[in-house]
C-alpha cells in the first residue's frame, strides 16, 4: 500500500514544511502565552517561598507587605519569638527603586533582611552570602548587576557579592537584598540633599530650636534619622506547630496580623496579580481560538488547491477511505510539526522576556493534544468537501 | 522503488529528528530538566576570621568649654583648626559688672585697712592712758600707805587705772575686729575676682580647636559650649558592630580601618576598648579602634570601614559559601548518581569573603554543591557545570 500523503507532502514539501513553520509560529506564541500567564502566577508563589517563611506578621488590619503598605517596630521580633511554635523570625523591608547602572535608572526592589534569618534567598547562582553587616548587596541576575560591581543606593555604595535569579516583586521588578540596617537607612534617608533640607526645615522650627535649651535640636535631628520600623517579620515555625494557631495568639496577644502561607498565596495571586493574570488569561484563551481557527482554515484550503489531484486520484478509482486517510495524515503531520516548532520555539524565547514565562509540561501536552484534535476536526470538514470532487473536474477542469 | 525507499527513509529520520528534538527540549529546558549546579572541594589552608563594623572618627578627649552661668559671649580669640597649648586664652564672656565689683571689693579692702590702723591708733593712746593710769594708781597706793594721800583719793586714782586697762582690752577688740573685716573684704575681692576669672576660657590641653560653636554677642546658657579642644593624639574609631557578630572582639587584635573619604587605602589599628555597654536598640556593641599611625587631615565624623581578625587558622578544612541551613541544621549538599542529598556538617569560623571553616562531617577534597539555579530539593535531579552566570537558559 502506498503511502498516499507522504508521497504527496514529499511532492510539494516545500510548501507543506512551510506551512507547518507558520502554523507552528502561531502556536508558539499561543504556548508563550500560556507560559507568560504560569510565569505570572509563578512569580508571585516564588516570592512567597523564596523567604522560607512559615508565617508573614504585618501591621494590623493591613494586607502587607506586597499587597498593601505596612510597618512594624523592628524589635517586635522578640516579642514573636517568645509565641510558642516560633522558632526562627527575621525582619525585612521592602522598598521599591530605582537604581543608577551604567548610565540608566534599573527599576528594583530594595529587600532588606537579617543574614541567617528567614527572609534570607535560599540560594545563589554566583558569588556568596553577605558577610559584612553593611554596604554589600545580592542582586537578581536579571537587574543586570554583575559580581563585584559597586552600586550607589542612595548615599551609599553596595558592592554586589553575590547573584541569584527568579528573585522579583510581585510586579516583576528584580530584587536587590542589603542588610536591614542599611536597608532601614535607605527608607529614611532620601538623599544629601533631602537631607540637609531637612535638618534645615527642623532647624528653622522655633519649637525644635529653641535659645535656652542647647541641644534639644542636636536631639531632634537625631531623633530623625534613624527609622526604626520594617515591613513584616517572618517567622519560621517548629515542624510540629499549627500556623493557624500560632497566627491566631499572635493576633490575639501581638496585636499585629498574621498570615500564613495559604494567606499570603490567596493575597498574592487572588488580589494583588488577580486583575493581570486575567488580562493576560483573556488573551491567551482568544490567542487560543484565532490560532485553532487559523489551523483549521490553512487544513481546509490546503486540501482545497488538491482538488484536481483528488479527481484524478477518484478518476483512477482510488477509494474513499484512501484519499480521507491522506488528508487526515496529512493535517496531523501539518499539526505534529507545528507543535514541535511551536514548542521549540516558545522554549528557545523563554528567557529572552524581561519576566519569567514558565512553560509547564502539561500545558504542551495539552497543546499538543488541542492542536491534533483542530487538525483532525478540521480535516473532517476538509474530507468532506474532497469526497464530494466531481472525478470530472480532473479532465474536464 | 529506489526514490520511495530514500523517500520513506528521508520521513523517518525526519519524524526521529524531531522526537528526540522535542525529548530533548522537555528533559533539558523545561521543568523537568535538572537543575544546574556548580560545585567546589573541600580544601585546606590558612582561614583568618574577621568581623566588620561602621564607624566614626572620634577624638577620645574631647573638651568642650563652656561658661559655669548665663552670659553674653564678648571675645572668641580662636578659630577651628587653630593649635592651642595649655593655658592659652581662648574666649571671653561679657563680664557685666565683675569688674566693677572688683574694684568696689578693693576700696573696700583699702577702707577696712584704714579702720584696722584707725583701730591701731586708738589701742595706742588707750595703753598709753592705762599706763598713766595704772602709774598713778600705784603712787597714790604707796602715798596712802605713808598717809600723805586719802582713802577716797586713793580709790579714785584705782578706778581710773581699772577703767583704763579695760578700755585697753576694748580697744584691742576693736583691731581686731577690724582685721577681720579686712580679711573678709580681702576674700570678697579674691572671689569676685575669681568669678571674674570663669569669664574667661582658656585650654585644659596642648590641642586642636575642633568647632567654634558661638559667635561674640550671643548670650548663652550655664554650660553651653562655646569651643570644642580635641586633642588630636587621642583620634580614634567608634565602631559599631553587629552584636551577632561582635562576640570574638578583644582589646589588642589588630584591625583595617579604612575611611571613606580615602577608600583606597587601608590603615592598621588596634583594638583599644570594648563598651561595656551595647546598644540595645540598635543591637550593636561599641568597639573603640585606635589607629596604629594617625593619617593626616582627618576629620572628626568622618565614617570609617573597620574589618577586625578575630582569628586565624593556619590550616583548616574551609569551603566557598556553600554551607546550608535546613531546617536549623547545616549542612551540605552533595550529588550521588545525578540526584542531591542533604549533607549535615559542623561549621566554624567563617570568613569575611564567605568560606567557612568545616569541623567535622566533610573531608578534603569532597565535592559539594555551591551555587544552583533553584532552590534545591532533596533527591532533585542535577548537572554540573562550570558557571551559571553568562549561560543561557
Amino acid at each position: 500500500m502506498i503511502n498516499l500523503a507522504g508521497r504527496d507532502i514529499l511532492n510539494g514539501w516545500g510548501k507543506f514544511v512551510f506551512t507547518g513553520l507558520g502554523l507552528g509560529l502561531l502556536i508558539g506564541v499561543t504556548l508563550s502565552m500560556a507560559g507568560i500567564y504560569r510565569g505570572l502566577v509563578d512569580d508571585g508563589r516564588v516570592l512567597l517561598s523564596n523567604g522560607g517563611a512559615d508565617l508573614w506578621v504585618v501591621q494590623r488590619d493591613t494586607l502587607g507587605p506586597y499587597a498593601e503598605p505596612s510597618n512594624v517596630r523592628d524589635d517586635a521580633y522578640r516579642a514573636l519569638l517568645g509565641v510558642k511554635g516560633v522558632v526562627e523570625a527575621g525582619n525585612v523591608t521592602y522598598l521599591t527603586m530605582q537604581i543608577e547602572h551604567q548610565g540608566s535608572d534599573v527599576r528594583v526592589m530594595l529587600v532588606g533582611f537579617q543574614p541567617g534569618h528567614p527572609g534570607e534567598p535560599g540560594y545563589l547562582v554566583a558569588g556568596r552570602p553577605i558577610t559584612r553587616s553593611h554596604y554589600e548587596a545580592i542582586a537578581d541576575i536579571k537587574s543586570g548587576f554583575r559580581l563585584g560591581e559597586r552600586i550607589r543606593i542612595r548615599r551609599h555604595e553596595y558592592t554586589v557579592v553575590g547573584l541569584t535569579r527568579r528573585m522579583v516583586s510581585s510586579g516583576g521588578d528584580p530584587m536587590v537584598f542589603v542588610p536591614l540596617r542599611d536597608a532601614q537607612e535607605v527608607q529614611f534617608l532620601k538623599d544629601n540633599d533631602a537631607l540637609v533640607n531637612e535638618r534645615a526645615r527642623i532647624a528653622a522650627n522655633p519649637a525644635f530650636n529653641r535659645p535656652a535649651v542647647p541641644g534639644l535640636l542636636d536631639a531632634v535631628q537625631a531623633s530623625q534619622a534613624n527609622s526604626r520600623t520594617v515591613n513584616v517579620v517572618m517567622l519560621r515555625l517548629a515542624p510540629h506547630a499549627d500556623e493557624a494557631i500560632v497566627a491566631g495568639e499572635i493576633r490575639r496577644w501581638k496585636h499585629l496580623e498574621a498570615y500564613t502561607r495559604a494567606d499570603m498565596d490567596e493575597i498574592l495571586v487572588a488580589k494583588l496579580i488577580a486583575t493581570s493574570a486575567k488580562q493576560i488569561f483573556m488573551f491567551l484563551v482568544i490567542l487560543a481560538v484565532v490560532s485553532a481557527a487559523i489551523v483549521a482554515f490553512i487544513i481546509y484550503t490546503m486540501t482545497l488547491n488538491k482538488v484536481r489531484e483528488i479527481a484524478v486520484l477518484k478518476l483512477i478509482g482510488a477509494r474513499n477511505r484512501t484519499i480521507s486517510a491522506m488528508i487526515l495524515q496529512q493535517a496531523l503531520g501539518l499539526g505534529a510539526i507545528g507543535f514541535i516548532v511551536g514548542k521549540t520555539a516558545a522554549t528557545l524565547w523563554a528567557p529572552i522576556f524581561p519576566k519569567y514565562v514558565l512553560l509547564l509540561p502539561g500545558d504542551a501536552v495539552l497543546g499538543a493534544l488541542l492542536v491534533l484534535v483542530i487538525c483532525a476536526l478540521a480535516s473532517i470538514v476538509a474530507i468532506r468537501a474532497a469526497l464530494r470532487v466531481d472525478p470530472a473536474t480532473a479532465i474536464g477542469g | 522503488m529506489n526514490l520511495r525507499f530514500s523517500r520513506k527513509a528521508v520521513l523517518s529520520v525526519v519524524a526521529a529528528a524531531s522526537a528526540l528534538l522535542l525529548g530533548w527540549l522537555v528533559t533539558s529546558q523545561g521543568p523537568l530538566a535538572p537543575t544546574r549546579v556548580t560545585v567546589a572541594t573541600v580544601q585546606q589552608g590558612p582561614l583568618l576570621a574577621s568581623t566588620f563594623g561602621i564607624g566614626t572618627v572620634e577624638a577620645r578627649r574631647s573638651y568642650a568649654l563652656a561658661p559655669t552661668m548665663a552670659s553674653r559671649v564678648a571675645r572668641v580669640l580662636v578659630d577651628q583648626g587653630d593649635t592651642v597649648a595649655a593655658g592659652q586664652l581662648l574666649a571671653e564672656l561679657d563680664p557685666v559688672d565683675l569688674d566693677d565689683r572688683v574694684a568696689s571689693g578693693r576700696l573696700g579692702a583699702q577702707r577696712a585697712a584704714s579702720a584696722v590702723r584707725a583701730a591701731q591708733a586708738q589701742l595706742a593712746e588707750a595703753q598709753s592712758r592705762a599706763q598713766v593710769a595704772v602709774a598713778s594708781a600705784r603712787r597714790s597706793a604707796e602715798l596712802r600707805a605713808r598717809g600723805f594721800f586719802s582713802q577716797e583719793a586713793t580709790e579714785a586714782k584705782q578706778q581710773e587705772a581699772n577703767a583704763a586697762t579695760a578700755a585697753v582690752d576694748a580697744t584691742t577688740a576693736q583691731l581686731a575686729a577690724a582685721r577681720r573685716d579686712h580679711e573678709r573684704v580681702l576674700a570678697d575681692v579674691a572671689g569676685v575676682g575669681k568669678l571674674r576669672d570663669q569669664a574667661r576660657l582658656v585650654s585644659p590641653v596642648d590641642g586642636i580647636v575642633s568647632a567654634r560653636l558661638v559667635e561674640p554677642g550671643s548670650t548663652i546658657v550655664a554650660g553651653q559650649a562655646v569651643l570644642q579642644v580635641i586633642d588630636p593624639t587621642s583620634l580614634w574609631v567608634r565602631a559599631r558592630i553587629d552584636q551577632g557578630q561582635a562576640g570574638g572582639v578583644r582589646v589588642g587584635q589588630s584591625a583595617e580601618i579604612v575611611l571613606r573619604s580615602d577608600a583606597k587605602r587601608v590603615y592598621p589599628g588596634e583594638v583599644k576598648r570594648v563598651d561595656w555597654l551595647s546598644d540595645s536598640v540598635a543591637e550593636e556593641r561599641v568597639v573603640n579602634v585606635g589607629f596604629t599611625a594617625i593619617p593626616d587631615a582627618l576629620s572628626i565624623g568622618d565614617l570609617v570601614e573597620v574589618t577586625i581578625g578575630i582569628a586565624e587558622l593556619p590550616a583548616a578544612l574551609w569551603l566557598p559559601a556553600a554551607v546550608k541551613r535546613v531546617d536549623r541544621q547545616d549542612g551540605v549538599w552533595r550529588i550521588k548518581d545525578g540526584r542531591v542529598t542533604f549533607h549535615p556538617v559542623e561549621v566554624g569560623i567563617t570568613t569575611l569573603d564567605g568560606r567557612s571553616q568545616i569541623l567535622a562531617g566533610l573531608a578534603i577534597g569532597d565535592e559539594v554543591v555551591v551555587h544552583s539555579e533553584q532552590a534545591l530539593q532533596p533527591d532533585a535531579k542535577v548537572s554540573v557545570v562550570a558557571t551559571l552566570v553568562g549561560a543561557r537558559r
